[in-house]
């Protein structure tokens, strides 16, 4: 009997150790607040570390894509939601949430200092902004006069067959840039107008990207000329020594804002509300300025460097009713035209 | 019967043991309750999983039955049909590519004797310690638009079918050599004398009996090949542009669009070319018979300057490139902004300021690589303990047998949105361990169990049954056999398993990419989603960190296999 109990047990630990083994490697933490998130990856750190600096017992875990992911992966968790709070995703994808009922609303202590033009106008308020991010074309100076490329000064310029290959743009589907952009140019030339210049510019285009810094970054590094992408991504790029110019097309420049949203349904709601309190505090203001130029507290707002001058006046009269309504309209009729071009994913 | 128990089996043949009813012994129960215990653990996380991926093909976004309208909507984008053909010419041609190179320099390793043979052999191995993103990375710093080579692809783009070819060219050559060198090692070397007394002509010497008997390997190769490049989604991802593959478009549907229903059917189309091929290699392999009779006599090679110079050329091209692709990706990791600021610096090694998940990913994989070793190759070690040495029940045997070949069939992205379904449903009680290193670890060793159950089953099979009748006799526990002979003589076959796991789960991108979680962020996914990100220095940076770990790994296994022979397998040598 001995050898027979032996035998089981030798049996069942090497079965069930893997199993077992395996439960012991999952971390266990007491308040752990996931927040998804379309921020750049390299300033999450800093954002969670400010944050801890006031609120030590809450640990961010960050869900981080690109914001159409970010946005799709909410929709699909709808009825199941994982996220507890959002920070730092587009606005337009936050009025589509909204919309389908998947926001918890709640006024952030401090709200009435917020920009009014930085919130959702409803009260208690659905969303509130942090900041806003501006599309640029990212021109590499270099790569460009290897090719015998004018710059542009306008979004018309770069249907010119000239910049045929020599151009990349964020995917609308998965990028928040990308959705801008769609957006600005409907909103620009009116719809019929606006798909008209797609469908020119997509002759030029040599492959849409996943994420919407990626254009930039490989107009930094030359491996396209020109990319799409957004001003705060070529500030840093050039700061960082890439030989690039900023150009702000001028029809005017789409823009979004990163916004912030307690999750309907979420177990952690106190701890989200602290979150949301925070997020629209001076100190987060500061903190978003270090990339982008318009945030949501008036008056904390200093020029950084690199970036392109007269950006405010070029922003368009955005209308964000237009884009969360239609946004998935939109996407589809971008997909079926334009997808074949796309990089993975 | 009552006093079967004391029949001393060593009267009793060892293989037909069944055919006599002796009263089974408590050994006996517990070695069958073990395949029962392991048939079902399997059966959970192989078919079980499948199971889940079929039926949600079948299911709207509702989780509603709607039967074939997904596939019919996907046999109606254009776009998603013509990566059927990209996939099915890219592997095609990549495994011509491959076939011819790596069968010429198998041949100048076992057939010639060609000057460093040991140094081409052991280069030639380099992809397997690199994540496949790595050839493609290094690729773009050669002919990338910015690329030092870019003029010798007169005006073609890297970026596409070349790059990806190239690329996988790169990455599966290590997997066709080995095979081929086995299919070449065994040769009988009356064949060549009878052929020389013959005066047959050299070049036919190798179209009658050299090509024949390496005929089944050859085939084999093919496609594994086949099958490695069609299921890869790491090379087409960083250098396909805008050139879509099954395995891309899976992941669009699945990451990028978050449509789980598309991409269940895309990986059933997946699949199919995959499961095809793995057919194929088996049947080819069923025709395969024993070369080698106990007369043969082993082939040794002579020497002969002219070919062996020119084959010494051809390997030291192919040893150049690839010590070139890995060179590369390690000087381009230490330039500061490519190409414009060529100072060398670390900073693309500041993981933690980039997208990727930082240093942590990096240790997540080294952690996740041991538990992989570890459990895997006991619980992978124990299933092939019991389908080769359990007395009777031959057809529970060849149940679990059948259940561990599966596994090869199956391409990583698949398994991984296999997973997503089965584990993520809401009434699977072992959903906890989703979002969990634990699913890791048991996706990487199931997408890799059955070279590793192959490689045990070898080794129990040189332990003659004796052993086992013996201690019956001798009334010894069979536990007591298995610690004393089973293991000791298996022990360098085990720790080969534990090596190939470890070094796997090191660089496998496919059978993770769904299923790692903020917590779990392995080196391998960062390397994508740097490259993703724009952020390919630092991709390079990340993927030389694995192939640093995996060279120190497998140096480690190298100094403990000989330390081990030495103390176990005495016994080997007279």
């Amino acid at each position: 009997m001995k050898n027979l109990v032996y035998t089981m047990t030798q049996l069942s630990r090497g079965v069930l150790g893997v199993v077992l083994g395996l439960m012991l490697a999952i971390p266990v933490s007491a308040e752990n607040l996931t927040v998804y998130t379309a921020v750049e990856a390299e300033d999450l750190k800093r954002y969670a570390a400010e944050f801890n600096k006031d609120h030590p017992d809450i640990k961010i875990r960050w869900v981080r894509d690109s914001t159409g992911i970010v946005t799709a992966k909410l929709l699909a968790e709808k009825n199941n939601p994982r996220a507890d709070i959002i920070w730092g995703l587009a606005a337009t994808s936050l009025m589509l949430l909204q919309s389908e009922g998947m926001l918890q609303p709640y006024a952030p202590k401090g709200l009435g200092k917020l920009d009014s033009k930085f919130r959702d106008s409803a009260n208690p308020p659905s969303w509130t902004g942090m900041d806003a991010w501006i599309a640029a074309v990212c021109v590499n100076t270099v790569e460009a006069k290897k090719n015998n490329l004018p710059t542009p000064t306008s979004w018309m310029d770069l249907t010119d067959p000239v910049y045929k290959g020599h151009l990349v743009m964020p995917n609308p589907n998965s990028s928040g840039t990308g959705f801008l952009d769609v957006s600005s140019w409907l909103q620009i030339y009116g719809e019929r107008g606006g798909w008209q210049f797609m469908d020119n510019l997509h002759k030029n285009i040599a492959w849409y990207t996943h994420s919407g810094s990626k254009p930039c970054k490989q107009a930094a590094r030359g491996e396209t000329p020109i990319g799409i992408s957004f001003a705060f991504r070529g500030a840093k790029s050039k700061a960082a020594g890439a030989p690039l110019e900023i150009v702000l097309p001028k029809e005017g420049v789409g823009w979004d804002m990163e916004a912030t949203a307690i999750v309907k349904g979420t177990k952690k709601l106190a701890a989200a509300q602290t979150l949301a309190d925070w997020s629209i505090t001076k100190k987060a203001n500061v903190l978003y300025n270090k990339g982008y130029a318009v945030v949501a507290y008036p008056g904390v707002a200093k020029p950084v460097k690199y970036f392109p001058a007269g950006i405010l006046e070029a922003m368009i009269d955005n209308d964000f009713e237009f884009a969360a309504v239609n946004r998935k309209r939109i996407l589809a009729q971008w997909q079926k035209r334009y997808d074949g071009k796309s990089e993975a994913k | 019967m009552s006093t079967a128990d004391s029949i001393p089996a060593s009267t009793v043949p060892a293989r037909g043991a069944s055919s006599v009813r002796i009263k089974l012994s408590r050994d006996d129960y517990a070695l069958r309750t073990g395949l029962v215990v392991v048939i079902s653990l399997l059966a959970i996380l192989v078919v079980l999983p499948l199971y889940s991926l079929l039926s949600k093909s079948l299911e709207d976004m509702d989780g509603n039955f709607v039967g074939l309208q997904n596939f019919q909507e996907y046999f109606q984008t254009p776009a998603l049909l013509t990566s059927i053909t990209n996939s099915l010419s890219v592997a095609f041609f990549s495994a011509i590519i491959v076939l011819v190179l790596a069968f010429i320099y198998a041949y100048a390793l076992t057939r010639t004797k060609m000057p460093f043979r040991l140094f081409f052999r052991g280069v030639a191995l380099i992809p397997i310690l690199a994540p496949s993103l790595l050839a493609a990375i290094s690729l773009i710093y050669w002919f990338g638009t910015q690329g030092v080579l870019k003029s010798w692809l007169f005006g073609a783009s890297i970026y596409g079918p070349i790059g990806v070819i190239m690329a996988s060219c790169f990455w599966v050559f290590p997997h066709a050599l080995m095979i081929l060198i086995t299919a070449l090692s065994t040769a009988d070397a009356r064949l060549y004398e009878a052929a020389e007394a013959l005066r047959t002509p050299k070049w036919r010497i190798f179209w009658t009996v050299t090509l024949p008997g390496a005929k089944y390997g050859i085939l084999s190769t093919g496609f594994i090949v086949f099958t490695l490049v069609i299921t890869d989604f790491g090379v087409p991802k960083v250098i396909g542009g805008n050139f879509n593959v099954l395995a891309t478009d899976v992941y669009k549907q699945v990451v990028g669009q978050q449509n789980f229903e598309m991409g269940a059917v895309v990986s059933l189309v997946l699949l199919l070319p995959a499961v095809a091929a793995f057919i194929a290699d088996r049947w080819v392999q069923s025709k395969q018979v024993a070369l080698l009779s106990a007369r043969a006599v082993p082939f040794q090679p002579k020497s002969e300057p002219l070919r062996d110079w020119l084959l010494f050329g051809f390997c030291a091209t192919i040893a150049f490139i690839f010590l070139a692709m890995l060179g590369m990706a390690a000087y381009a990791s230490f330039v500061t902004f490519w190409p414009y600021n060529l100072t060398l610096s670390l900073n693309n090694y500041d993981f933690d300021l980039m997208d990727g998940g930082g240093w942590e990913a990096y240790f997540n994989s080294i952690r996740m690589a041991i538990y992989c070793a570890v459990f895997g190759s006991g619980l992978i070690f124990f299933g092939s303990y019991l389908v080769e040495k359990a007395r009777g029940v031959s057809w529970l045997r060849t149940i679990l047998h059948l259940i561990a070949m599966m596994p090869l069939a199956i391409p990583g992205l698949v398994l991984g949105i296999a997973y997503i379904f089965f584990f993520n449903h809401p009434d699977n009680p072992l959903g906890f361990l989703y979002g969990t290193m634990g699913i890791l670890v048991i996706s990487t060793i199931v997408h890799f169990y059955t070279v590793s159950h192959l490689t045990s089953l070898t080794a129990l099979k040189q332990l003659d049954p004796e052993f086992e009748t013996v201690s019956l006799s001798l009334k010894t526990p069979v536990w007591r056999t298995f610690g004393k002979v089973t293991l000791p003589v298996c022990l360098p076959a085990l720790l080969d398993v534990a090596s190939y796991l470890f070094l796997n789960a090191m660089t496998t991108v496919a059978a993770v990419v769904f299923l790692y979680s903020p917590e779990t962020m392995l080196a391998s996914i960062a390397v994508l989603n740097m490259d993703d990100a724009g952020d390919i220095a630092p991709a390079a940076a990340m993927a030389l960190m694995i192939v640093y770990t995996s060279a120190i790994f497998r140096l480690l296994h190298a100094l403990l296999t000989r330390y081990l022979k030495r103390r176990t397998q005495v016994w080997r040598t007279r």
